[in-house]
Order: C-alpha cells, then sequence, then structure tokens
C-alpha cells in the first residue's frame, strides 16, 4: 500500500492534519513559555514573546500558596485508594454475576448501568447530608467511599461481560480438584483476568484524580484538597495573576502527562475494551 | 409432539433448579456492593426526589410543597435557558466531535497511516488526543488565561496579526460566551472519537472498503456507506458516552464563566449546584437534579435500546 505512491492529495491530508494537531498543541505552548517567563518581561512583551530567561518564581508562589505537595499527596492517596477498592469490589461482583450466573442477574446489571449513568448531581445534596451527619464531611474518606462504589458501578457492568466468557472447563477442573469457590476466584479468576484488571486500574486512577465536581463539594478545608479542588477554588478567588496561572497550570498538567506516557499502551488497548462492552 | 415439549420444560425447569442451587452460594460476593450502593446510590437518590418535592433551606424541617418546585420550573426562565445551552453543549461535546472525529480518524487511517507509515499517524493522533488527559477545570483555565480580555493570549496574538479589530473579550460577552465554550469544548472532545475509532478501523475488515472501491465509490461515499455502519457499536458508545458527559459539563462552567455573563451559559448542572450551595433553595435544586438525571436516563434509554436494535438486525 505504502508504495502506490502519495500523489498531491495524500499531501494536502497531511498538511491538514498537521495544522489542526499544531492548532490543539497552541494551548500547551502557550502555557509552556509563560510559566518559566520572569514576571518583567510579562508586562513589558505580554504573552507572546519566547522566555528571555528561566524564573520559577511563578510556580514557586503558586507551590508555597496552595500547598501544592500536599494536594499531590491527597490526589494521589484518594485516587489509589479507589483504584483499588473499585477493582476489588468489581471482581466480586463480577465474579457472583458473570460465573455466578445469579438468578436476576440481569435486572442487578441493568441497576449498575443505571447507577453508572446517573448524574453526580442528583445525589449531591443528599450525600452532602449524610456526611455531615455520620461525621465524615470533608474528609478524604468520605470521597474514597462515593468514588469507589461509583467507578465500580462501571467496573462491575464492564468486567461481567468479560467473565461471562470465562472458559468454563477451567472452573470445572479446578472444581474436581477440590478448590473452593473464593479459591478459585483468588487463583484461577484474578489472575487470568489480569490484564482487563490492569486496564480498569488505570482508568480508575485517571478518572478519580480528574474528578472536580464531588471533591469540590467534599473537600472544603485547603488540607485535604485534590489538585483539580485546589486549582479551581484559587481559580473562582480570582487571586491568580498570569504567571502563577500557567505556573500552577504546568503543574497540574505534569503528572496526567505522565500517567497518560506511562499508561498510554494499556490506555489504547483499555479505550477498545470500554468501546465494544 | 406433546411429549417432547413436556419434557423439554421438564429438562428446563430442572436446568433452572439446579442453577438456583449452584447459584445460591455467590450470593455473598454481592454483599458489600448491596450495603454500598443503597447508602452511596439508592437512598441519597430517593431523597433527592423527595426533597425536590419540599421546600427546604438544608437546615431545620422541610416543608411540603408538593409540586410548587416543579411549576416554578416551568416558568424559569433561566431554567429553560439552561436546557438549551446543554443542547448546544451537546452539539459540542458530542455531535461535532463525531463526525469530525471519524473524518480524522479515517484520514489517518486510510491515508497517513498507509502512505506515510504508521508511526506519523500515530504521533498525529497522541497530538489531537493531548487534551483529553488534562482535568477539565485545568484545561478551563488554561482557556480562561488564554481568552483574558487584558493580559490573554489571544488577543495579543491577534493583535500581533494586525487583527487587531477581531480582538474581543469572547467569555464576557453574552453574545459570544457560549459559542466560545462551545469551541473549546470539541477542541478538548476530539482526540476521544479519533482514538477509538481508529481503533475501530483497525478491527474492520478491509475487503469492502477495497470492493467498493473497486467498484468506482468516492472516497466519501465509502467512509459513509461502507465504514460507518461497519464501526456503528464505537459510534454510538462515543455519542452516549459524549453526550452524557456534555450533559453534565459542570467543572466548564465552574471555571469558564460560573454560568454568565448573565444566565448566556448557565446549564442545568451548575443551576442545580448554586441553587443548593449559593441560594440554599436545596428543594428547587433538587428539582433541577431530578430534571437533569430523567434526562440523562432517557438519553441512555433511547442510545441502548437503538443500540440493541441495530445489533439485532445485524444478527
Amino acid at each position: 500500500m505504502r508504495g502506490r505512491g502519495r500523489g498531491l492529495s495524500a499531501y494536502v491530508t497531511l498538511l491538514a492534519l498537521v495544522a489542526i494537531s499544531l492548532l490543539i498543541l497552541i494551548p500547551f505552548a502557550f502555557v509552556l513559555i509563560n510559566a518559566v517567563k520572569p514576571a518583567a518581561q510579562y508586562s513589558a512583551h505580554g504573552p507572546l514573546s519566547l522566555p528571555d530567561g528561566f524564573d520559577t518564581s511563578g510556580i514557586r508562589t503558586f507551590w508555597n500558596t496552595t500547598d501544592f505537595g500536599r494536594a499531590l499527596w491527597n490526589s494521589a492517596v484518594i485516587s489509589g485508594s479507589v483504584c483499588v477498592l473499585a477493582v476489588l469490589l468489581s471482581i466480586l461482583n463480577a465474579y457472583a454475576l458473570g460465573i455466578g450466573r445469579i438468578r436476576g442477574r440481569t435486572w442487578l446489571l441493568g441497576a449498575f448501568l443505571i447507577a453508572n449513568f446517573l448524574p453526580q448531581e442528583g445525589l449531591v445534596y443528599p450525600l452532602y447530608y449524610l456526611a455531615k451527619r455520620v461525621g465524615l464531611y470533608d474528609t478524604r474518606l468520605s470521597v474514597v467511599i462515593i468514588f469507589t462504589v461509583i467507578q465500580a458501578a462501571f467496573g462491575t457492568y464492564l468486567l461481567s461481560s468479560v467473565l461471562g466468557t470465562f472458559p468454563r472447563e477451567l472452573l470445572e477442573a479446578a472444581r474436581m480438584d477440590g478448590a473452593g469457590r473464593f479459591r478459585i476466584l483468588w487463583r484461577i479468576v484474578v489472575p487470568i483476568s489480569r490484564p482487563t484488571l490492569g486496564v480498569l486500574l488505570v482508568f480508575f486512577f485517571i478518572w478519580t484524580w480528574n474528578e472536580f465536581f464531588l471533591p469540590l463539594v467534599f473537600l472544603v478545608s485547603n488540607s485535604n484538597q485534590t489538585v483539580p479542588v485546589a486549582l479551581g477554588t484559587l481559580q473562582g478567588q480570582h487571586i491568580m495573576n498570569p504567571l502563577t496561572t500557567s505556573g500552577a497550570v504546568l503543574l497540574a498538567i505534569v503528572p496526567t502527562v505522565v500517567f497518560f506516557l506511562i499508561f498510554q499502551r494499556t490506555l489504547t488497548r483499555g479505550i477498545t475494551v470500554g468501546a465494544v462492552k | 409432539m406433546t411429549s417432547t415439549s413436556t419434557a423439554l420444560a421438564d429438562a428446563k425447569d430442572r436446568g433452572r433448579q439446579a442453577r438456583k442451587h449452584r447459584s445460591l452460594p455467590y450470593l455473598p460476593y454481592l454483599l458489600p456492593s448491596v450495603v454500598l450502593f443503597a447508602c452511596v446510590i439508592a437512598l441519597p437518590f430517593c431523597m433527592n426526589v423527595f426533597t425536590s418535592f419540599n421546600d427546604w433551606s438544608g437546615v431545620g424541617p422541610m416543608k411540603w410543597a408538593g409540586l410548587a418546585n416543579y411549576r416554578r420550573l416551568m416558568h424559569d426562565s433561566e431554567f429553560w435557558a439552561s436546557i438549551w445551552h446543554s443542547a448546544a453543549l451537546v452539539a459540542a461535546m458530542a455531535v461535532l466531535p463525531t463526525i469530525i472525529g471519524l473524518v480524522l480518524a479515517a484520514a489517518l487511517f486510510d491515508v497517513i497511516a498507509k502512505r506515510f507509515g504508521p508511526r506519523v499517524a500515530s504521533i498525529l493522533r497522541a497530538c489531537i488526543y493531548l487534551p483529553q488527559v488534562l482535568p477539565i477545570v485545568v484545561a478551563a483555565i488554561v482557556w480562561g488565561w488564554i481568552l483574558d480580555p487584558q493580559y490573554g493570549a489571544l488577543n495579543a496574538l491577534l493583535r500581533a496579526a494586525g487583527l487587531g479589530f477581531l480582538a474581543h473579550d469572547f467569555l464576557g460577552d453574552p453574545k459570544t460566551a457560549l459559542l466560545t465554550v462551545m469551541a473549546i469544548l470539541v477542541w478538548f472532545q476530539l482526540g476521544y472519537p479519533v482514538v477509538i475509532f481508529m481503533a475501530a478501523l483497525q478491527r474492520v475488515d478491509p475487503a469492502l472498503a477495497e470492493a467498493a472501491e473497486i467498484d468506482g465509490a468516492s472516497w466519501r461515499q465509502r467512509l459513509w456507506r461502507v465504514t460507518v455502519p461497519q464501526i456503528r457499536p464505537e459510534i454510538y458508545v462515543v455519542l452516549l458516552t459524549c453526550t452524557v458527559a456534555s450533559l453534565r459539563a459542570f467543572a466548564w462552567i465552574y471555571a469558564l464563566t460560573s454560568g454568565g455573563p448573565g444566565t448566556a451559559t448557565q446549564v442545568p448542572s451548575y443551576y442545580s449546584y448554586i441553587s443548593f450551595f449559593t441560594n440554599l433553595d436545596v428543594g428547587y435544586g433538587s428539582a433541577i437534579a431530578t430534571v437533569l438525571t430523567l434526562i440523562i436516563i432517557v438519553v441512555a434509554a433511547v442510545f441502548l435500546g437503538a443500540q440493541r436494535r441495530h445489533q439485532a438486525m445485524a444478527d
């Protein structure tokens, strides 16, 4: 196919796609050149000039005013706990629904699917009220519990259909050897489904990391805020100047781009898994 | 004939009995989820619906109000505006990215990967996908800063290019605010359909498209008549997930415009949040949230129903 010649139209297509890609990347370029620009240069020459020095004061100001290290740690703790717990919960559910074939599983799967689509707006006030009642308001634990359930709704739906096609002979063989149900789950089902579980872990981690609405409502004190909430509330207070903004954004972009690079292969595979569910 | 059918029914019955017995021991595995889902999803959902029939500030006793909140919604011009804005955001975040994404994915897959190598195609795909890895708030802050009328980069760029007359407070002018938000959403969302459709195209048998090419079908005809029907499952998934996401565009509105100027970019999601936590009008906020929930469930049901019908037709 490649030998068929490139032709004018192929070059036009390439040019158009490169132009679109560059257009999409422009905002990132703006962030990069302004995050390290000396303040005097910004006020004199505006956002377009290339930085003539390397000044990290914008980044440092933001780091210190928001206690950004703390926000990173909170995000990591919350997302890390949620992804592990939600995958565990999904496995237990999918084992009962996909392999156990419990009666009424179509209804149960439907319920998980609906739970997956329910907008958080319709749950937020009662959750806020209940969390205050039981003393979980403004704790990271409250957000961990809620997102474990929300992510597990998707995980159960996806994993049940995957485990529905699990090779029965393997289960029979293990049963013959006298393995109990719990043993079969941990020793056979989990190891064999590891690729799918890995994809779910990565998805849950990134989704939870990027969540904004519920963490904004639940994590009000600075010491509990996640990265998006810390940035969002700062934006709401209108106290940022352009240099701290681009410094802040650069700091916030770095972890997600790092995840993206680390997990890129899993993700591309995973997005496909999600698409054919 | 009758004996066979009774025998069949018997066997079926026995099978069902056996399955019932075998599936019973799996019930404990569902127990943690049943408890958690009851507390985190089912109970709050019911409480929200109940609250929507009350007048309540969040503290003190509720006052039963019947359908008063819903009647108020029907005559609330801000609510109707927010519904229309949501429709605009669906166009920007679901419809446009799906159409543009389809064309881009097909171009990357058919032209770039084949003529210039898969490396070039995957680099371009990564560039288009990059906005998707950002937390929405971060992306919104970037744009809020770029579009700032005083020190933002866009107006500086326009002036530098001699197009100063186009410089404008894009988010601050009620006439352009919604369109600007829509453009930003297209920028953000485009990568998702491109990645999914490119994966879908790999799954599709190229023989059909090649046969159509030999028969003289143009590239556009092949795309709409041959490729689209083949990757329909992925198109449904993309449209559904993007539509649901756009109906909930809370973080965008919170960080970009706070629903303003005036109510120019108000959406139900943000409106309910303001009713809950700023106006302390919890009953009204619950009514808005309930309507939003209904809309999303209906949209999801329609999509899943259509998908199932198409699948049945394909089988």
